[in-house]
């Protein structure tokens, strides 16, 4: 109905409408229409309704393109024995089972989560105080925020290689002054738990700044009467930012120990560009290799590449366990929040 | 409202997107497909103006800016035809993506160089078919060349898929400095001597080295090197005698890890990685670390850029204990191209004795045609950097006592198992040796997909 009324407005041509059947009612229009009049309306509607889908198309297609074709030929990849150039055979649930059974994956998985913890616990609780600290009104807040941001805008392989530099065995900074203070040289690399602080360290230095700025716009949106009325009852500013602060953003947390988890889960560049040349197979015990790290090095230095798609689909699935994890930690907290205001409401209406 | 609206259209809507993503994929596929067949739009029939190009990792020494200007020689002879040279300097990326363009048979150069590394996989089944066979086109003399190079590039059919290039006899650098302190003699000829004939022998030399030794160096400069240099010198490397992965039973490999392990036990070895992206080994040039380096004929240009003018005069090249070959490479021409007929005679010609000679002349790539080897150019040549040493000598006799040992296409992946994870794990992080060889087992029984 719409569309003729427009169609009728639209001065551009004489409207359809009116020409030779007058009289008749726009209902008589709509069982006889000159064909003029149908194919402006049916370009209308094409208008209407096609040209949005044309619009985001390109999304679309570049996603069904680079993301999900990319999914789903990786899943059939994993379940055949594949060579770069050879045609692919058939092998079931063999990637899957033979993962199941391979140390080296089991090893690069726990590596994975040691190097996953020991980088985004510190990561994030250091990322909350220098939030809290340029939360605080204080001179040059501006160049603060900016240089916090700064390791972030450094790119990995430039802040990896200084980092190589500094942590190496023979010639680097940490090392001569560890000598200096009298200690042995540590072997930053061919040993497991050094080798993994390391890793960590470059992890923590680079995406500390983006975290405290995350949490810092988190902070913002506290309102100021809370910590007005908490320093009214006498809290300390660590007690402000324990009772006030944290509980008000914990949502904001949530989200960082998410992006961060899934950050950690695809750690790859960092242990590859500190290993050097021995990087991809995470050191020559392999005591540093992340799952992404095995991927790779299954994929494209041995040519196994059914394997390397077993691990990137197992690898989905670990972060389809995080992300559900989430998701329900996310609900309670708001059913928690939910029941917390409809108690408060309570409380106010029982007290007017 | 809203809300009920799109339930309502829901149907519709669906048919109509699937419509849009439909005819504008179409649209992207076809203005791809326009794409595919673009060639370089030179037919070759009758003397035509054509492009060969040709896919080169690391120096081949042919080009006209720093090498033996082949290709401006070549086009000259060649009014007809242009050549155009695409070179990737790291040889692994580049065997990867020349493995993914002929599974697809799309992108490739005319000719494409091969390392020996990847020689056996290039032979093998899968991809033997995709080369033209160099034996019957382009004129190529097979006689020309050492006998064991042509083997090395002939398929199961008999058919010579790659022409040599060069080949790495391999001898053993030292530093005379280091030596003298170390009491050690310092002439070439008696240090030959000192090690001839048996690895165990140039172990000993190590043990006198270490006694002696200036604080803070050592005898050899990885474990890792070594075993490459003791298995380069092997009759029986990681393959048996069918060209099938047989590293386990191999003596080749059981000496040289011995070998590498007694040197890492010993602490024979400066527990470096050669080659090591921080330039940990390549400061250790430097700083004179260590007194030997195994030295593949293409090792000496590393040792020079690396030591430095500072450290000139102090190095010098003595015979190996037993001859090895470490390294070398191949020109191949896919059938896919549109110019085999042609690319085939332009290997040949590049591949040729009289050629070989000009590379080695300005790149000290040591010839793969037997005539070149024994020509005065190659043999009176000498290397100021390492005291006038005659490389040309040494190497050539290097290359006369060569073995050529059969290649499996796994045998660089098992190298890279043994070496960078079996014995620099031992070397570096003191693994048992017999855990390690489980591990470098292990290893290789994951990843090697068989």
């Amino acid at each position: 109905m719409a569309t003729s009324v427009r169609a009728a407005g639209d001065g551009s041509a004489p409207p359809a409408a009116q020409a030779p059947g007058a009289g008749a009612g726009p209902g008589s229009h709509r069982q006889r229409p000159s064909g003029r009049s149908a194919w402006r309306s049916t370009l209308y509607r094409l208008d209407l309704k096609a040209v949005p889908y044309v619009f985001i198309a390109p999304f679309f297609l570049t996603f069904a393109a680079f993301g999900l074709f990319p999914l789903i030929y990786t899943g059939w990849l994993s379940l055949h024995r594949v060579e770069l150039g050879g045609s692919a055979q058939w092998r079931g649930m063999g990637n899957y089972s033979a993962l199941a059974t391979s140390e080296f994956f089991w090893n690069a998985l726990a590596n994975t989560f040691t190097i996953g913890v020991i980088s985004t616990v510190p990561q994030l609780l250091m990322a909350l105080c220098l939030a809290h600290l340029l939360n605080y009104k204080l001179r040059g807040r501006g160049f603060f925020r900016v240089a916090v941001l700064a390791p972030y805008a450094t790119s990995i392989a430039a802040a990896t290689l200084v980092f190589a530099q500094l942590f190496n065995t023979d010639y680097g900074l940490i090392n001569t002054v560890l000598g200096w203070l009298g200690f042995d040289p540590v072997s930053w690399e061919s040993s497991k738990w050094p080798a993994q602080i390391a890793i960590s360290v470059i992890v923590t230095w680079r995406w500390t700044g983006y975290n405290a700025l995350i949490y810092l716009a988190a902070m913002q949106a506290v309102p100021r009467d809370l910590y007005e009325a908490a320093a009214l009852d006498g809290a300390s500013r660590l007690r402000q930012f324990l009772s006030v602060t944290i509980p008000s953003i914990r949502p904001t947390i949530l989200f960082t120990v998410v992006v961060s988890t899934i950050g950690a889960t695809q750690l790859f560049g960092e242990p590859m560009l500190f290993g050097g040349s021995v990087g991809i197979s995470g050191g020559s015990g392999n005591q540093f290799q992340t799952l992404s790290l095995l991927m790779y090095e299954k994929g494209w230095v041995t040519g196994a590449l059914g394997q390397a798609s077993a691990i990137a689909w197992v690898m989905l699935l670990l972060l389809l366990i995080i992300g559900g994890i989430q998701a329900l930690i996310s609900r309670s907290n708001r059913n928690r929040n939910r029941n917390r205001n409809r108690n408060r409401n309570q409380r106010t209406k029982a007290g007017s | 409202m809203r809300t009920s609206s799109s339930r309502r259209g829901r149907g519709r809507r669906t048919v109509l997107s699937v419509v849009a993503v439909v005819s504008t994929g179409t649209a992207l596929l076809t203005g791809c497909g326009g794409d595919s067949d673009n060639g370089k739009g030179d037919g070759a029939a009758g003397g035509e103006q054509i492009t060969l190009r040709i896919g080169t990792f690391g120096s081949f020494g042919y080009d006209d800016a720093t090498g033996a200007k082949l290709y401006a020689e070549y086009m000259k002879t060649h009014p007809n035809i242009k050549i155009e040279e695409s070179n990737v300097a790291d040889g692994q990326k580049y065997w990867d993506t020349l493995k993914l363009r002929l599974s697809r048979d799309s992108g490739l150069a005319d000719i494409q160089a091969l390392e020996v590394g990847y020689i056996a996989e290039a032979t093998g089944p899968a991809m033997a078919d995709k080369w033209v066979d160099l034996g019957k086109t382009g004129g190529a003399d097979l006689g020309a060349f050492l006998d064991w190079k042509v083997k090395q590039a002939t398929t199961a059919d008999g058919k010579v898929i790659g022409l040599g290039t060069d080949i790495g006899p391999m001898a053993i650098c030292y530093n005379k400095d280091l030596f003298a302190q170390a009491k050690l003699p310092t002439d070439r000829a008696e240090v030959s001597a000192l090690w001839a004939g048996d690895w165990a022998k140039f172990i000993a030399a190590g043990e006198t080295y270490r006694k002696n030794a200036p604080a803070g160096t050592a005898f050899h400069d990885s474990a890792g090197g070594l075993f490459n240099a003791v298995i380069s010198s092997e009759a029986v490397q990681y393959a048996n005698a069918k060209g099938e992965l047989d590293y386990e039973n191999s003596t080749g490999v059981k000496k040289a890890w011995d070998t590498a392990v007694t040197a890492a036990k010993g602490e024979l070895t400066a527990k470096l990685r050669q080659f090591d992206e921080k330039g940990t080994w390549n400061a250790a040039f430097k700083n004179s670390k260590f007194a030997t380096v195994a030295c593949p004929s293409w090792m000496t240009g590393i040792i020079k850029d690396q030591a430095g003018p500072e450290n000139q005069g102090k190095w010098d090249i003595a015979a190996p204990p037993v001859a090895g070959n470490w390294g070398g490479s191949f020109l191949a021409v896919p059938k896919s191209g549109k110019h085999a007929k042609e690319a085939a005679e332009l290997a040949a010609w590049l591949t040729a004795p009289a050629q070989h000679a000009k590379v080695f002349g300005v790149n000290g790539n040591i010839p793969s045609s037997k005539d070149t080897l024994a020509s005065p150019a190659v043999q009176g040549a000498t290397m100021p950097y390492f005291g006038d040493t005659p490389i040309g000598k040494i190497y050539s006799q290097a290359a006369a006592g060569i073995t050529p040992a059969p290649i499996s296409r796994w045998d660089g992946q098992v190298k890279t198992f043994l070496t960078d994870n079996g014995i620099l794990d031992i070397e570096q992080r003191g693994t048992d040796p017999a855990k390690a060889w489980e591990n470098v087992k292990k290893l290789v029984d994951d990843k090697i997909d068989q």
